[in-house]
């Protein structure tokens, strides 16, 4: 109890961080609860007529196709939430594994990994994912497989952050302490650096999941990956392809494009706060 | 000129890097797949009666003789490093005889002048709006537009584009709603022409200065009122500086320098992001070209078009690295 | 009005910082005066309002400072009401500072010549190109730099060559009055020494009057005329610099005194046992009186005010209001 009161209280200093909790809990409910309110299949073409504006039966209309855009809502937040996660975690991972050998073990190993890191930066990942989702054709892979293909390129962010951090938090008295009391390399890392970089992990987690949202939507509104699944990218898609809006039907767009705002908003409040709660800004904008 | 030549040396192996690997994944990525995309090309077209441009079996034997099965790998590889160290890009596939390089060359003039543009505005409006809205001296009201810039610099440009589309070409029917310059207009140097692709370009340049303004703002907010702490800023005032110069001469000079590292940084995801928005545009750059070779399977022109976008990064890059050290004197001696 | 010849004369000067956990005093009823050439010292622990008071006289308190009240006058014109404009004018020409922090106190993107000159053009003293030049030269040679100096950028100078650069900086103009806020603090021993020396020297070239801040008594007693030692925002003391070291006043001077290394009495000044209150609400009693090992009842009741108790010696403390009254 007292521990909540402590995040509440933090949250109020912090109102960023507070916002985004706040639109991903919003988000999570939304789909937790539109899951139990519809069914699945609803978001497939032909479920329901076509081409209808938002009414009290389909609250969100339906597209062009005779999908229900509120059952597309829910699965395709889900969905692309999940692809982003996803991607997101295992690009931390690695980048968390490369930065720590990295900036531990210094040397050679240290020098490859960060020119491999700045020169993969430099490279736009849509594009190379471009040229392996149009290679790998549309029916090969499904989400999984596409959030594993954005993973291959959601590390490098991470490894930069983790590995500067990771150096410089090695010259700080608290580890030089543990150091000298005869503590492990492994023991430090768990005990001393994990904790102090939290905040850092949380910010990376961050970042590499609205890299992975944003090149999976890109992607999916190229017309490459799975379009069967209705993402939300998928739906943008369909929303160009199939001209909704010189149909007048501005609602099939409103609807995908409402989400995906709330979605990046909420990523940009969550790091702007994880980044406050890192570097607590001193001094304050009056 | 400050330039240490190991400065200039590394930054040089950089660009080298990143163009090598351009060239690299570009070979690799599609030999991982099991599909030959000539042939695939070949049976779709013979499957629907297709007419085959002349010429285009020989290409394809061509080929076939370079990247065939029949060479080790290392050879087809060393045989298309050469080809694209002399950027020969090879044949489009659904343009035959077209090559890479001329259909890239007609569209990348549109991309450049659209990128720049809009570049550039919206780093120098983003940037001086930021200062202005951390300036102590400024007035408070600018704060209130801290907040639509910061949903704003979260929202990727395509999505603004779509929304623009809508209200501006759709509703109101101020604008066109998509292409490089009306049909019927015959591109030339005429006043006419000029207006005519001026308007439609207006709303694919406001997506990306709209959408990228505020990241820009919000990242020199946050140097200036850095800045503003600095002890040289109090000594500067306690000269009796005039409040113009404590503010561009001395916090936004300051300021500046980590807003142009992010520039540099930043190119990859500002060019991914206008790939979208020519595509949602139709304008004919080098997006529009990208998304039309995906939809037609055109193997040849997806790759080439990928290398050439990572080269032009690595080059913009580079420029920026070496612009850098003029601003910043402390660069060179590190 | 002032026409007793002071070039510089506080009086009662309030300044606060209204922030979130609340109102800070940080200087409470501050008086005191310079007479031109003077150098006097200011004393007193971090956090005593030392700064603050330097930042006032330049019409540099921001919010969430603000002047409560006090008049500043400099020579015949009151600072406190003067608009921004002309307080402006003020600065850097009339009254001048060298930071406390020379390390980051240079703009690292421009040249030290740009750094001078930019304060006479904002200034408008209607010299030429080739007069500021000569005037960058002067002012690096008085200081003792090379005039290659006025080429180079701050990285390229160690920390006493910037801190040279400031002070170049802050005599360029001719000023009457220059505060120097711990101009030495961030400096090693011997560069401290020929910093302050150099000071000295210009100050009697100049004719200027110095108020120097630090918390290093024995260095601070060979360059001044007098004293003034604050506690907690206030003065309590304020005498000459051979009054106060041989019969300290104010028992919080005379802890000060005691302990310095017995070694010609010269050392750093470290504090002495107890806490400094917080300045958070305005004083009704002896702002010393929890931490003084003289206090008498009335100590808990009412303020002292900083009076001359021994010609030209002046306390601020309730033992010496009895002969007084
Ligand atoms: N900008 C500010 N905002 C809030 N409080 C301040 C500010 N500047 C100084 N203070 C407070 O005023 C008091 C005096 O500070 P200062 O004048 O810097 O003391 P000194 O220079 O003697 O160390 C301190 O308690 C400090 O916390
Ligand atoms: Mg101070």
């Amino acid at each position: 109890m007292d521990r909540l009161q402590g995040v509440l209280r933090y949250i109020r200093r912090n109102p960023a961080l507070g916002a985004g909790i706040g639109i991903l809990l919003f988000l999570i409910l939304f789909s937790v609860i539109g899951s139990f309110i519809t069914n699945p299949q609803d978001a497939y073409p032909l479920a329901a007529p076509a081409s209808k504006p938002p009414s009290a039966e389909f609250i969100f209309g339906t597209d062009g196709q005779g999908r229900d855009l509120f059952a597309v809502a829910v699965a395709g937040t889900w969905l692309t939430i999940r692809i982003g996660l996803i991607a997101g975690v295992i690009g931390v991972t690695i980048g968390t594994v490369l930065g720590f050998t990295s900036a531990f073990y210094g040397g050679w190993f240290d020098i490859v990994v960060r020119w491999v890191v700045d020169v993969l930066l430099t490279v736009p990942g849509l594009l190379v994912l471009i040229v392996i989702a149009s290679s790998l054709g549309d029916k090969a892979v499904d989400i999984n497989g596409m959030a594993l293909i954005i993973a291959m390129l959601a590390w490098m962010g991470p490894t930069r952050t983790i590995r500067s951090q990771v150096l410089s938090m090695r010259e700080r008295p608290y580890v030089m302490m543990a150091r000298l009391n005869g503590m492990s390399g492994l023991s430090i890392i768990f005990r001393e650096l994990i904790p102090n970089l939290l905040p850092y992990l949380g910010a990376s987690l961050v970042g590499s999941t609205n890299g992975a949202i944003f090149a999976s939507i890109g992607l999916a509104a190229l017309g490459l990956g799975p379009l069967r699944d209705p993402t939300l990218g998928v739906t943008i898609y369909w929303v160009m392809n199939q001209g909704a809006f010189v149909r007048g039907m501005w609602w099939w767009a409103a609807v995908p494009i409402s989400i995906i705002v709330l979605i990046f908003v909420m990523l940009f409040l969550i790091s702007a706060g994880l980044d406050e709660l890192a570097n607590p800004r001193v001094r304050r904008t009056v | 000129m400050r330039y240490p030549p190991a400065f200039v040396l590394k930054r040089l192996i950089l660009l080298l890097m990143i163009v090598w690997t351009a060239a690299t994944l570009n070979f690799f990525i599609p030999k991982l797949t099991p599909r030959n995309p000539l042939r695939e090309k070949l049976l779709e077209d013979a499957s629907r009666g297709g007419y085959i441009p002349p010429g285009f079996n020989e290409m394809v034997q061509g080929y076939e003789k370079k990247f065939g099965l029949d060479q080790p790998v290392w050879k087809q590889y060393l045989t298309y490093m050469g080809d694209m160290a002399r950027f020969d890009l090879g044949y489009s596939i659904s343009n035959f005889p077209k090559t890479v390089g001329e259909l890239i060359g007609e569209a990348i003039p549109w991309t450049i002048g659209l990128l720049t543009v809009t570049t550039a505005l919206a780093f120098l409006i983003g940037t001086l709006l930021g200062a202005l809205i951390a300036w102590s001296r400024s007035p408070s009201w600018l704060n209130y537009l801290v907040a639509p810039l910061l949903t704003l610099s979260a929202i990727p440009f395509y999505l603004l584009a779509l929304i623009l589309i809508y209200f501006v070409a759709f509703q109101w029917k101020l604008l066109p709603l998509g292409g490089g310059y009306s049909f019927g207009i015959v591109p030339s140097f005429s006043a006419a022409f000029i207006f005519d692709v001026m308007k439609h370009a207006i709303l694919p340049a406001l997506s990306i200065i709209l959408a990228s303004t505020g990241g820009w703002a919000i990242g020199m907010r946050g140097m200036m009122v850095t800045v503003q702490g600095e002890d040289y800023m109090t000594f500067a005032e306690a000269k009796g500086l005039k409040p113009r110069r404590l503010f561009f001469r001395y916090a936004v000079r300051n300021a500046l320098l980590p807003q142009v590292t992010g520039l540099a940084l930043s190119l990859s995801f500002i060019v991914s992001g206008s790939v979208l928005v020519e595509l949602v545009f139709g304008f004919p750059g080098i997006g529009t070209l990208l998304a039309r070779s995906v939809g037609q399977l055109d193997y040849f022109l997806i790759y080439g078009i990928v290398f050439i976008i990572i080269v032009a990064i690595g080059v913009a890059m580079f420029i920026m690295d070496m612009i850098y050290p003029l601003l910043d004197p402390r660069i060179s001696y590190e | 009005m002032n026409d007793n010849g002071y070039v510089l004369r506080v009086e009662n000067l309030d300044v606060q910082y209204h922030t979130d956990a609340g109102t800070v005093y940080a200087n409470s009823q501050v008086s005191f005066n310079l007479k031109p050439g003077e150098r006097l010292g200011l004393v007193g622990e971090s956090g005593s309002g030392k700064s603050t008071l330097a930042l006032a006289i330049l019409g540099m308190i921001k919010p969430p400072g603000r002047i409560g009240g006090g008049e500043i006058w400099l020579e015949n014109t009151d600072l406190v009401k003067l608009p921004e404009e002309a307080i402006r004018q003020v600065r850097g020409r009339q009254v001048s500072m060298i930071p406390q922090g020379a390390m980051n106190s240079l703009n690292p993107v421009a040249r030290i010549k740009d750094q001078l000159i930019d304060g006479m053009i904002d200034h408008e003293l209607g010299l030429s190109r080739s007069e500021m030049n000569r005037m960058v030269r002067e002012a690096l040679e008085a200081v003792e730099l090379d005039p290659q100096v006025a080429q180079m950028y701050p990285h390229e100078l160690s920390g006493g060559m910037k801190q040279r650069a400031c002070i170049a900086i802050a005599i360029a103009m001719n000023p009457k009055v220059i505060i120097a806020d711990e101009p030495t603090s961030a400096l090693d021993v011997v560069t401290q020494r020929q910093v302050m020396q150099t000071i000295g020297h210009l100050q009697a070239q100049l004719g200027s009057a110095v108020i120097l801040i630090g918390h290093d008594m024995g260095l601070m007693a060979q360059f001044v005329d007098r004293i003034a030692v604050m506690y907690a925002g206030k003065l309590v003391e304020l005498g000459s610099v051979k009054d106060t070291f041989t019969h300290p006043m104010h028992p919080y001077t005379q802890m000060l005194i005691s302990s310095l290394p017995r070694l010609e009495n010269k050392g750093t000044f470290n504090g002495i046992p107890g806490i400094t209150p917080l300045l958070r609400e305005i004083p009704t009693d002896c702002v010393f009186n929890s931490r003084c090992p003289q206090a008498i009842p009335i100590c808990m009741q009412r303020v002292p005010k900083l009076l001359e108790h021994r010609p030209n010696q002046w306390a601020a403390c309730h033992l010496y209001q009895s002969e007084e009254n």
